[in-house]
């Protein structure tokens, strides 16, 4: 298995328009990611799982990953005319990061598996926004290890995986409107108190104290 | 290419036998005796042939994944327990595995041997057990289970004494293990491994040239190697179909490139050979399980620079992965920095080797559905997580 | 009619039994409970074991695990129960023929357990069908599922036949079918069954603001 640089170039040299981009990973597990451009998801897949040296033709893991928006406040130094002259005045400035949903796959090659110890090969793809547009294309012509899990993200995440031979929900019921797994679902209020032996214990302590006036 | 590509790995279409013959639908589950817990399949009938299956899942969907990203790391460890219920340590040990990738911690030898022993005893259970209900659905009402059971009931006594519960252990932590073990507890491993060849023996004597077992079993439910592959089946499913992938030799994770031992191999793909695969996979588990007791070292079995309280990796990602029982069980872990890991999502093999499920039902008959179906060994707990 | 325990010994001594319908009657249902075979998640698998020659269940009259809700008397709910399953289970439940009875087996049934927080979990069975026999427990050790069996088994003993406390089979007015919910757009509707399960609603202070009577 090689290195994700090395597969970076690999695409690069077969696939020159594709866009694919190294997403470094800072934690000790050094598992860096290859960013995928949607528009040329389908020809870098199909490329690594045909490719004779890569020959990744074992699509592990699908997942998706929610990034909602959110607001930044940074110090910006704006050059300002104050009184007739100009100085650089710092400004806290506020702006909206878009948020966006995330798909990522794991790769590994069963064909060159005991070659060397491998580490999964990272494909990410991120959708434009979380409300309206968020179709990805579909791995599933590739790999199709990845029918139940695009289907998954679909119900859980809200990714609509064009090209997916079968995009119903999976784990909720077909009635379910809402995408449990993202960061701002709300889940329904059905807590309820529940009368439990410890609060008679409670109770039965508490009338022993008022009747004796002797804790415990 | 990515049309064609579709194509050859989808189910090809069965014809009918009949012009204007109706489609029996059944649903199969969630309440059906041959389901392993609450699944259902619908499946399309032309007289007795299959002609179209769809599997539902979510009946046991518990959500624990979005309950582990609002709990810290360590506290989702007694819920990996919950997910394949028949093998809480091997769950244990891909999640500590990847909590582990994404921290940089180091395990201690001790520990590491005191895993492989606890894994393998949870294998070879977990395998006696799907022989026992994949008979069971066979029809061999009850005696086979009892057998794998009475074997079963003394590797959980084993589970009970080192970490006090039968089936929840929650014994790893990142790190190492949870507690050291008791007194004579390796004696007693021994003798229970000793014991077990004569078990399988017993069984293969049984079961192995039995008649019955080979006309429903042998040419049934055939899986291709290459589908397997693209399907992402892994375990001794994908081995029944010949393809040599083991992620205890692909990985040698842990210390696995320590001990001698053979993967074996099937060449048809059929539910025989799945059969067949599991019970050479036991007595391989068996030798590792002697030398495992043999060579194991004393020492610590915690990591000392390990914290258990206040645990926040750095903000970073990792997917770590075993060979469980029933295949490839992976955890991909996203930290921010924070006590709490922002994504977790466990790669279920009881899923992913339920893709391929419609492809080998297609044009049998409902009574192989039943056994197709059970030689996949899957557990609702993983697959609906 | 009861008759003093002495003189019954002393009958039995002369070969002569004395019993009253009533007893007789509680005493072969009770030997006989024929429970559904039903396995929702991890209890499941200690209720398996718990059949197997280990503990044998069988003593207890209670081997027969049966498929169909309609051959079964008892109805033991082992494991979680989400809320996709809910309604499948409340129908199980209104297949089953008087005298039909509930052990809610592990943390899971009875309350929502170590999943209580998912938001496909249904908090405790018993917001939906009445609950005879609770066993805490994640799982319960096979010995407890006995336990509550044994437990079952004295209630069924000492249930009489006649006046307000009878079976619910000897009371033409009671009421054996509970409402299915339906999978709404967010949750079940009605997320509770008022009739089985009337509680006063979440209080802030934490203490119950009624009884649960």
């Amino acid at each position: 298995m090689k290195s994700a640089e090395e597969i970076l170039a690999a695409i690069k040299t077969a696939l020159p328009e594709a866009g694919v981009e190294l997403v470094p990973n800072p934690s000790p597990s050094a598992q860096h990611s290859l960013r995928l451009d949607p528009a040329h998801a389908l020809a870098v897949a199909s490329f690594l799982r045909n490719d004779p040296e890569l020959a990744l033709d074992y699509c592990s893991n699908a997942t998706g990953v929610d990034w909602p928006g959110k607001e930044i406040t940074e110090k910006v130094k704006v050059t300002k005319v104050v009184d007739g002259v100009e100085t650089i005045v710092e400004e806290t400035v506020k702006r909206v990061q878009a948020g966006y949903l995330e798909a990522v796959y794991h790769l590994y090659s069963m064909k060159h598996a005991h070659r060397e110890i491998a580490g999964p090969v990272v494909l990410r793809m991120r959708t434009v926004n979380r409300t309206d547009q968020v179709e990805l294309p579909s791995l599933t012509p590739v790999w199709r290890s990845a029918e139940f899990q695009e289907r998954e993200i679909f119900d859980l995440f809200g990714i609509v995986f064009t090209g997916h031979p079968d995009l119903r929900r999976i784990l909720m019921w077909d009635g379910f409107e809402d995408h449990p797994m993202r960061r701002d679902y709300v889940d329904p209020d059905d807590f309820e108190y529940e009368p439990t032996p410890h609060d008679e214990v409670l109770k039965r302590a508490e009338q022993h104290k008022a009747n004796t006036g002797v804790t415990a | 290419m990515t049309a064609t590509d579709l194509k050859s790995y989808r189910p090809p279409v069965i014809e009918l036998s009949e012009e204007g013959d109706e489609l029996l639908e059944v649903a199969m589950g969630p309440h059906h005796p041959s389901t392993h817990g609450v699944f259902r399949m619908d499946v399309a009938l032309d007289g007795e042939r299959v002609v179209r299956l769809k599997p539902v899942f979510g009946y046991l969907h518990r959500n624990h994944e979005k309950i582990a990203e609002t709990t810290s790391y360590l506290a989702s460890m007694p819920y990996t327990d919950r997910l394949d219920y028949f093998c809480s340590l091997t769950n244990n040990w891909a999640y500590a595995i990847a909590v582990e990738k994404l921290a940089g911690m180091e395990v201690p030898e001790r520990a590491q041997y005191i895993r492989v022993i606890t894994a393998e005893l949870t294998r070879i259970q977990n395998h006696a057990s799907a022989i026992g209900f994949l008979l069971q659905e066979m029809g061999a009402s009850g005696t086979p289970l009892m057998y794998a059971f009475r074997e079963r009931e003394k590797i959980l006594d084993l589970f009970e004494a080192l970490t006090g519960s039968r089936m929840m252990c929650n014994y790893m932590r990142f790190g190492g293990c949870r507690v050291e073990l008791p007194k004579g507890w390796l004696e007693q491993v021994s003798k229970i491994v000793d014991g077990l060849p004569e078990f399988i023996d017993e069984t293969e004597a049984l079961l192995t040239g039995n008649e019955i077992l080979m006309a429903r079993t042998q040419g049934v439910g055939i899986l291709k190697p290459d589908l397997a592959v693209n399907a992402g089946v892994t375990g001794p499913m994908l081995r029944a179909t010949g393809v040599n992938y083991d992620i205890r030799k692909v990985d040698h994770y842990g210390i696995y490139d320590r001990f001698k031992f053979r993967v074996p191999l099937g060449d048809h793909g059929d539910i025989y050979d799945r059969y067949m695969i599991r019970i050479l996979e036991m007595r391989e588990s068996i030798e590792i399980l002697k030398q495992a007791i043999k060579d194991i070292p004393a020492g610590p079995i915690m990591d000392p620079k390990s914290k258990i309280r206040g645990f926040r990796p750095k903000a970073g990602e990792a997917y770590g992965r075993i060979e469980a029982p029933k295949g490839e069980l992976g955890f991909y872990l996203i930290s921010d920095g924070s006590p709490n890991p922002y994504r977790y999502r466990v790669r279920p093999p009881s899923l992913i080797n339920l893709t391929v499920l419609e492809d080998m039902c297609l044009g049998r008959n409902v009574a192989d559905v039943v056994l197709i179906f059970g030689s996949v060994d899957i557990v609702l707990g993983e697959v609906d997580r | 009619m009861a008759v003093e325990p002495d003189l019954k010994i002393e009958l039995g001594k002369q070969g002569v039994f004395v019993t009253t319908i009533s007893e007789i009657y509680n005493w072969g249902r009770k030997n006989s409970v024929w429970p559904m075979q039903f396995g929702l998640a991890c209890c499941a698998i200690e209720m398996i074991a718990t059949t197997m020659a280990r503990y044998d269940l069988a003593r207890f009259g209670a081997e027969v695990f049966r498929p169909s809700p309609r051959q079964a008397d008892l109805m033991i709910i082992s494991g979680t129960i989400t809320k996709k399953m809910a309604p499948q289970v409340v129908r199980l439940y209104n297949q089953m023929a008087e005298p039909k009875y509930v052990i809610a087996m592990g943390a899971c049934a009875i309350s929502g357990g170590p999943f209580k927080q998912g938001y496909n979990v249904l908090k405790g069975i018993d917001r939906y069908i009445p609950v005879d026999v609770h066993i805490p427990g994640c799982p319960p050790r096979p010995e407890a599922l006995i336990h509550a069996f044994m437990t079952l088994q004295a209630r069924i003993d000492a249930q009489p036949l006649t006046g307000g406390d009878r079976p619910r089979h000897l009371d033409a007015d009671a009421q054996g079918l509970f409402p299915v919910p339906e999978q709404g757009a967010h949750d079940l509707e009605p997320p509770v069954n008022r009739l089985v399960w009337p509680l006063p609603a979440p209080s802030t202070s934490g203490k119950p603001t009624g009884s649960c009577e």
